[in-house]
């Protein structure tokens, strides 16, 4: 147990200091685009003078290695700082975004995760047969349709045609279960169509490695049925490479879904995040990098945990 | 003031003009009548119903500051909840708004008449405080105000009764009430530093406002024009996605959207329960050539890319025919000043190959900017790649993001494209754009007739006079301006068909982005 809680807190230590170290390369980055928040607010009406004193309103004009600090010093003590853009404290914005993205990442997760291992576990049983290879077809077609395909198609299908669903994924302050449905179906459907293939081929692969095992071989030689080999002798041992795919999937979907959220203009975090980009709003997007960062190197962390308490041969290096 | 014994002849002339005073709103009954009621009088709008109004863009930086209103939600949202000194016609004439009257004798001293009885959504009375201070902020560079060009004009501005506030301006300018009309000039209440929420006189009330997600606006029952506005609640969201935004109508999430493409038109015109509504506007994207660089300075290179971008083939093949031919002047046909007089110029090859010649300039190869934020510039600049070819000129195409567009590219290269907005008055669009001082003056063209002609239009009271004035001014930016106009692009809105009281004003969609007071829901 010591051993285990060791190398627990060594991850932590490492994805902190990992935490530390991005942050200066985004601050770096940031500050090489070009033009800057006050041009930008500016737009087409950006005249020098203008410019200067937004500039100095804003505190651009202060060297970078200062703001710099200044900025961590403020994220450590948990105000990172006021929005460019719009003046209000990024904290504020984000906490009306970031439940907004936690909620249709967890929507998608409770439909994908049990489908997709579902998918891979059945193909993994079955493997050869023509049940995996059609399930093996879907699964590599769901991969390479992009998902804006897919929502439209699903818009055009659902919404405009039969009337059915929401075109539009509205925030509801107290949805009933249909209006939820009818609002977060779409969005949901087609983040489902591009994490659910990778896990559940993820998972086939990772049951089919473990079935090919001598001990599996084994165990089907004494006779037990498929089905208990797999899940009871194959499965426990496939949790960690499982627990990683499943891992990497769900980091995708607080930063990476983007299309989805400009599509039924939803208002997630990946959205505000591109907003700060053309907005050069900086405390903005450090904020947000920082979080999807954070949320990826914890999932990959749960991972780790997941495998190294399934798996006791990874306590001992 | 006394009138009566003049000392000289002098003095007496000086009073019979200061007589003849300036009125701020012309015809004001009969431009009411063609303009706001000429359709939707017949049928009384109905009251109560909520809308979803989807504009094109929201984002982080949407605000409920009317003087960092930087695009059409931005308008839209503001129209809403506030109220300016005066309001856009159908025409772009200036009528009352919570300014009864805006007199002036000499064009540069005006006196504002405020309405009575107004009220702030928070209860307070609107005075003329509250005036004094939205309209001398937007000249302070620290206020981050996009007119400040404008507004340094204001070389004064003083409350000088309990209802009356007065102008004086840097120089004349007959302009001022319909520029008073413009979103930027909204009123806001004396003081005001928090935009968190918008207090204004507006027609609604914002009861959320949620930058990048959406506004939700409350009927104001104590607004200044008795009965109006009809909708208990207007939601306004922005859906940048051309495509998702038209599919949110068709699907009955959103009611009102505006910038509709016009490749989306069949799809809508086949929905029994929806309608499109098109306005002629003063909108281009235009092609910029430096008259600061090398060749972009030499007149012929100038005239030869005038004659080289094919109008008619830009017309039907980039807009579908829903635009209005250009001229190379920015003024469209639809404008009272516009000058019919000056000859098309016509897609012309050969005479650009001689041209091009004439200029020393066969065989060159020149890079043109083009970018999705200069509305259609791309599709332009390919078919413009493809006519200069014609005439021996090797364009090439540099597609540029549209994030930094016009901080990085803009003006900056020797070909570039611009995207310009209607604006209220012709005075602005050529003091803006064409002035040979002016920070956007798009292709650093100076022309000191322009100038004076300018500068002598704001004070010429004499209408004809002044539209000779605008005339000319017109035809020298044709024949030797560094900007090609091709079209002016239409505004296409759509809606549910059961929304009434729909009147285009050409400043802009959604009715100019006007529509929240005058809109109603026909069950």
């Amino acid at each position: 147990m010591r051993v285990t809680l060791q190398l627990i807190l060594k991850r932590m230590a490492a994805a902190a200091l990992t935490l530390l170290l991005v942050s200066i390369i985004i601050f770096t980055i940031t500050s090489l685009l070009p033009g800057d928040a006050a041009q930008a607010a500016l737009g087409q009406n950006a005249t020098a003078a203008a410019v200067a004193a937004l500039r100095a309103r804003l505190g651009l004009d202060q060297p970078v290695l200062w703001r710099y600090l200044h900025w961590l010093g403020g994220l450590l003590t948990g105000h990172p700082g006021y929005s460019y853009s719009n003046g209000l404290p990024v904290s504020a914005i984000i906490s009306k975004r970031l439940p907004q993205s936690l909620l249709l990442a967890a929507a998608t997760t409770v439909v994908s995760v049990p489908f997709a291992l579902t998918l891979g576990i059945l193909a993994a049983m079955y493997r050869g047969s023509w049940l995996d290879r059609a399930l093996s077809t879907t699964t590599l077609a769901m991969v390479a349709v992009p998902e804006f395909l897919v929502a439209t198609a699903g818009v055009l299908i659902f919404a405009v045609k039969l009337q059915w669903l929401s075109a539009l994924t509205f925030v509801l302050d107290h949805p009933t279960p249909l209006e939820f449905l009818r609002s977060y179906a779409l969005p949901v459907l087609s983040l489902c169509f591009v994490v659910t293939a990778q896990m559940a081929r993820m998972t086939r692969a990772a049951v089919i490695d473990q079935l090919s095992q001598p001990y599996a071989e084994m165990a089907a030689l004494k006779g037990v049925g498929s089905a208990r080999v797999v899940l009871t002798h194959a499965l426990p041992n496939a949790v960690g490479p499982i627990a990683n795919a499943i891992a990497l999937s769900l980091s995708y979907l607080l930063g990476g879904t983007i299309i989805v959220e400009t599509i039924f203009d939803y208002p997630g975090l990946a959205r505000l995040m591109v907003d700060a980009v053309s907005y050069r709003d900086m405390p903005l997007l450090q904020a947000c990098a920082m979080i999807f960062l954070a949320a990826y190197l914890g999932l990959v962390l749960i991972a780790d945990i997941c495998a190294i308490v399934s798996n006791p041969k990874l306590r001992r290096p | 003031m006394k009138y009566h014994q003049p000392r000289d002849a002098i003095r007496q002339a000086a009073d019979l003009k200061r007589r003849q005073v300036l009125h701020g709103f012309a015809a004001a009954g009969a431009l009411a009548a063609t303009g706001r009621f000429g359709l939707a009088g017949a049928e009384t709008p109905r009251k109560g119903g909520r809308i979803r109004v989807s504009s094109v863009s929201s984002s982080i930086a949407d605000t409920l500051d009317p003087a960092k209103g930087a695009l059409s939600t931005d308008y839209a949202r503001h129209y809403m909840i506030y109220s300016g000194l005066t309001q856009f016609d159908s025409r772009l004439s200036a009528q009352p708004g919570l300014a009864v009257t805006i007199d002036s004798g000499d064009a540069t001293l005006w006196t504002v008449k405020l309405r009575q009885g107004v009220e702030f959504h928070d209860g307070k009375p609107l005075m003329p405080e509250d005036v004094v201070y939205t309209l001398s902020r937007l000249k302070d560079p620290a206020t981050g105000s996009q007119v400040l060009a404008i507004a340094s004009q204001f070389a004064d501005v003083r409350a000088t009764g309990p209802r009356e506030v007065q102008i004086r301006l840097a120089a004349p300018n007959v302009d001022l009430p319909v520029i008073l009309a413009d979103s930027h000039f909204l009123i806001i209440q004396n003081g005001t530093t928090d935009f968190r929420t918008g207090i204004g006189t507006g027609p609604y009330r914002c009861v959320d406002f949620n930058p990048g997600v959406r506004t939700l606006g409350r009927r104001n029952p104590n607004y200044w024009k008795p009965g109006k506005p009809y909708l208990e609640e207007i939601e306004l969201i922005g859906i940048s996605d051309e495509s998702s935004r038209v599919n949110a109508m068709l699907a009955g999430d959103v009611q009102l959207i505006n910038g509709v493409n016009p490749r989306s038109l069949q799809r809508i015109r086949s929905s029994s329960g929806h309608t499109i509504h098109e306005t002629q506007s003063g909108q281009y994207t235009d092609l910029i050539m430096r008259q600061d660089a090398s060749p972009t300075d030499s007149p012929e290179f100038v005239l030869a890319m005038k004659h080289l971008l094919d109008r008619d083939e830009i017309l039907q093949a980039v807009f579908l025919g829903h635009a209005v031919l250009g001229n190379d002047q920015p003024v469209p046909p639809s404008s009272r000043y516009y000058c019919p007089d000056i000859p098309q110029r016509r897609y012309d090859p050969d005479r650009a190959r001689f041209l091009l010649r004439k200029a020393g300039l066969p065989r060159t190869r020149l890079a043109v900017f083009a970018s999705p934020a200069a509305e259609y510039s791309v599709d332009i600049a390919t078919l413009l790649q493809e006519s200069a070819m014609h005439a021996g000129l090797d364009l090439h195409v540099d597609r540029v993001p549209p994030d930094g567009y016009w901080s990085n590219c803009w003006m900056k290269h020797r070909l570039t494209f611009g995207n310009i907005n209607p604006r209220p008055t012709v005075d602005m669009l050529f003091s803006l754009f064409f002035r040979s001082n002016s920070p956007w003056n798009e292709s650093g063209w100076k022309n000191s007739r322009f100038d004076a002609l300018l500068l002598a239009s704001r004070s010429e009271r004499d209408e004809a006079r002044r539209k000779e004035m605008y005339w000319e001014m017109q035809r020298l930016v044709h024949d030797c301006g560094g900007v090609g106009i091709p079209a002016f692009i239409n505004f296409i809105d759509a809606s549910d068909r059961r929304l009434r009281g729909y009147f285009p004003i050409p400043i802009g969609g959604l009715m100019g982005y006007n529509f929240a007071e005058y809109v109603w829901l026909d069950e």
